[in-house]
């Protein structure tokens, strides 16, 4: 009972309205969608429908069908924390998508700044040149001989109040049921309004370059500009969707970012950031549920988001 | 004087050809590139052809507020410049959109601004405001264009196309009665007036409503952008009067000139002051997320932009030959032109030092790439496409005051007989 009240709290907090006041907000939006048809009306409408309500209602259901999850054993003592993630995940994934909290959890005591999730990202996510998901910030803490080295990788935040959603004139962007904010790429008409939004200049733009381009040419192989091109334009599945990048098509033209690896999520998979860290410092998880590995590192005293002050409520917490 | 200005209307015609020539393949490029070739991308999202726009969109704004003068105030001594207002707006709104459009990512796309508008983001809604006032603008130089026709139908030789399309009858000009016609330019000057306030004022609301970056965050942004759109599009008008809208040789006609050089030197004031307001809090605050944009745009590496193109050649020379030759033409159109044409600098200023500066620290080195740095100058390719909607923009300008019955020299008031 105090579990089950302790997600009810949560998932609350997420829209950080109670259902009354989301259907009072519904309801003072429809009138206004009726009076506001005219220039007047824009100057009153714009900010009020700038509230994290318009994001429920525009966002497509992108629910789906789970055919199998993998089996994963039971806890062991000592186990590798990414075999309990899994596990976690497995758990997740049984309920229905909008009780899920999709989060993550980086521990900065543990991260030794190798980039491995950056180029796993890139690897996963067949990234282009100037397109980066997940690059580690690296600081320089202290003057010599006195010195320490920070590293921060950056994500996504998947904001639960994200400021890069309600600026995108064509509704090409939202946050989904599961917290995970979303682009379409179809949609997305490539004006970059989002890119400025984003404090944490998590989403990047998609200029059409390829880590190929200019490379010589060779006959057969590996070696030549044609044969790696193959490589660079494979589909990616960005939002569980199919696109092989070729022909100035989508993503070419759209901002994109890092979205959880939302493809391997719903095959029962981590983040690749989150496997591929070699000093497990990374952790990823359902924050809805009291018995996942991130639910029990959230609530420690030594946890901080980036920016906090903003108050967009970053779905990605570090562990000082 | 006819001679002399055919003259100026043929280094106009050579000046735009060049433009568009050497624009032209920046336009290839774009089309057949795509974004490649320009040196903004993932840190610096938005670079010269956002500015371009903000540019453009403003002289049309400030255009077409002096039209209103005319139109909605009926201030006499502006009577003679209606329609050349109304010409400029049009032109140049014609170059930002088009800035624009060449800006998106994917510009097949742009209509789903209008099919799918989130009228939640500011951004949201300016394709229908600029769809609104591009209809209001024809409507307006079609009702202008008829009246001036009406007035002086005797006068002057109108191809029977540009008659047909403004709706006006050679054989019955008593059908269209002046007084008519001016009354719904004032009823559509009226609208337009809340219209272009909104559709400027949006634009700087635009930047102005971005949290993420506390250079553009402030409520005074949109008014910024008003009053700069009041100034830089009062001294594209004080130019263009001076050059093509006149009989230079008439007290009168110069006396029109000299006002709209007076307007503008008040509006440059006011436009200083605000500048001066935004900076100098900024600069107080010592936030260091603020005040480093402000000291990038001052002390950066491109303070020259700051410091000579914009306080040297848009402020300092024309606030001065405004102030101390007020009745010198040349004087006038000299100080519209350097300041139309700094303006540019202004509103990049406006546009790059806000995402110049990192947001996290740590991000400059992070991981590079195309796009993924902190430094942008305009690519050769973005100037080029930005000289061509520019050129475009001046062929429009060019082409109405060549073929429409936008100017008339031969007349001295509407209403009066005029010489010849
Ligand atoms: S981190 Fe940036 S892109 Fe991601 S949800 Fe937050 S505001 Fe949007
Ligand atoms: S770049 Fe795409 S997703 Fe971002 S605001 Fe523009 S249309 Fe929306």
């Amino acid at each position: 009972m105090a579990e089950e009240q302790k997600t009810v709290q949560t998932v609350e907090q997420s829209t950080g309205l109670s259902p009354d006041e989301e259907n009072r907000m519904r309801e003072r939006r429809e009138l206004l969608q009726k009076i506001g048809s005219g220039v007047f009306a824009s100057l009153l409408m714009s900010p009020l429908m700038a509230t994290p309500i318009k994001e429920a209602l525009t966002a497509p259901d992108t629910t789906q069908k789970l055919t199998s999850l993998p089996e994963v054993p039971e806890g062991q003592p000592d186990e590798d924390p990414i075999i309990r993630m899994v596990r976690d995940l497995k758990r997740a994934l049984q309920k229905p998508m909008e009780e899920r909290k999709w989060s993550m959890v980086i521990d900065l005591r543990k991260c030794v700044g190798c980039h491995a999730c950056t180029v796993g990202c890139i690897a996963e996510n067949k990234l282009p040149p100037g397109v980066v998901y997940r690059p580690v910030l690296e600081e320089e803490i202290g003057t010599f001989p006195h010195v320490a080295r920070r590293f921060i990788p950056r994500p996504c935040m998947q904001c639960e109040e994200p400021p890069c959603t309600t600026v995108c004139p064509v509704n090409a962007t939202w946050k989904r049921k599961d917290g995970i904010v979303e682009i379409d790429y179809d949609q997305c008409i490539g004006c970059r309004y989002c890119i400025t939004a984003c404090p944490y200049s998590a989403r990047t733009f998609d200029t059409g370059h390829y880590y190929t381009e200019d490379a010589p040419s060779q006959p057969a192989g590996y070696l030549g500009s044609a044969d790696a091109r193959v490589y660079e334009t494979a589909p990616n599945y960005d939002y569980g969707q199919e696109r092989p990048r070729v022909d100035e098509q989508s993503p070419i033209g759209n901002a994109r970012k890092c979205h959880f690896c939302v493809h391997r999520l719903e095959k029962g998979m981590l983040p690749e950031c989150v496997v591929t860290c070699i000093g497990r410092a990374t952790f990823f998880g359902d924050a809805n549920d009291p018995e996942s590995l991130v639910s029990e590192l959230i609530p420690q005293p030594n946890v901080m988001r980036l920016k906090e002050e903003m108050g967009t409520k970053p779905k990605v917490h570090y562990l000082m | 004087m006819v001679h002399e200005k055919q003259y100026w209307k043929q280094v106009f015609w050579m000046a735009t050809i060049l433009a568009f020539g050497f624009g032209l393949l920046g336009f290839f490029d774009r089309m057949a590139n795509g974004h490649l070739h320009a040196d903004y991308g993932s840190y610096v999202p938005w670079g010269l052809w956002v500015a371009g726009y903000i540019y453009l969109i403003g002289l049309s704004a400030g255009a077409f507020l002096m039209s209103a003068l005319v139109y909605v105030f009926r201030i006499e001594a502006f009577e003679k410049i209606g329609r050349l207002a109304l010409l400029t707006a049009l032109a140049t709104l014609i170059g930002a959109l088009l800035c624009i459009w060449f800006d998106l990512g994917h510009m097949g796309r742009a209509w789903r601004l209008v099919a799918r508008t989130n009228f939640g983001s500011v951004m949201g809604w300016m394709a229908w405001l600029y769809g609104s006032y591009f209809v209001l603008l024809l409507f307006e130089f079609r009702f202008a264009t008829r009246a001036e026709l009406t007035a002086h139908h005797s006068v002057r030789t109108t191809s029977p196309l540009v008659q047909k399309l403004v709706g006006f009858d050679p054989t019955q000009p008593e059908a269209h009665p002046v007084e008519k016609d001016l009354k719904v330019l004032r009823i559509l000057g009226s609208v337009g007036i809340p219209l272009a306030i909104a559709f400027h004022g949006s634009v700087g609301a635009i930047f102005g409503s971005v949290g993420a970056r506390p250079y553009w965050n402030s409520g005074l942004t949109p008014i910024i952008f008003l009053v700069g759109a009041a100034t830089s599009g009062g001294a594209l008008l004080a130019l263009v009067t001076a050059v093509f809208g006149i009989r230079t040789q008439r007290e009168q006609d110069r006396r029109i000139v000299y006002l709209i050089g007076r307007l503008v030197l008040v509006l440059l004031a006011m436009d200083v002051l605000l500048e001066w307001s935004e900076m100098s809090i900024g600069l107080w605050s010592s936030l260091p997320s603020e005040s480093e944009s402000i000291r990038l745009v001052l002390f950066g590496h491109f303070w020259w932009v700051f410091w000579f193109v914009h306080v040297g050649f848009g402020i300092l020379v024309p606030g001065l030959l405004l102030l101390f030759k007020p009745r010198s033409l040349t004087a006038v159109a000299l100080a519209g032109l350097l300041i139309t044409v700094t303006f540019i600098s202004v509103r990049l200023n406006i546009v790059i030092p806000a995402l110049a500066v990192p947001e996290l620290e740590g991000l400059r080195y992070a991981f590079t790439g195309p796009g993924l740095k902190f430094d942008y100058f305009p690519s050769l390719m973005e100037w080029q496409l930005f000289l061509f909607t520019i050129s475009l923009s001046a062929m429009v300008f060019l082409a109405g005051i060549q073929w429409l019955p936008v100017v008339d020299y031969s007349v001295e008031n509407p209403g009066s007989e005029g010489g010849k």
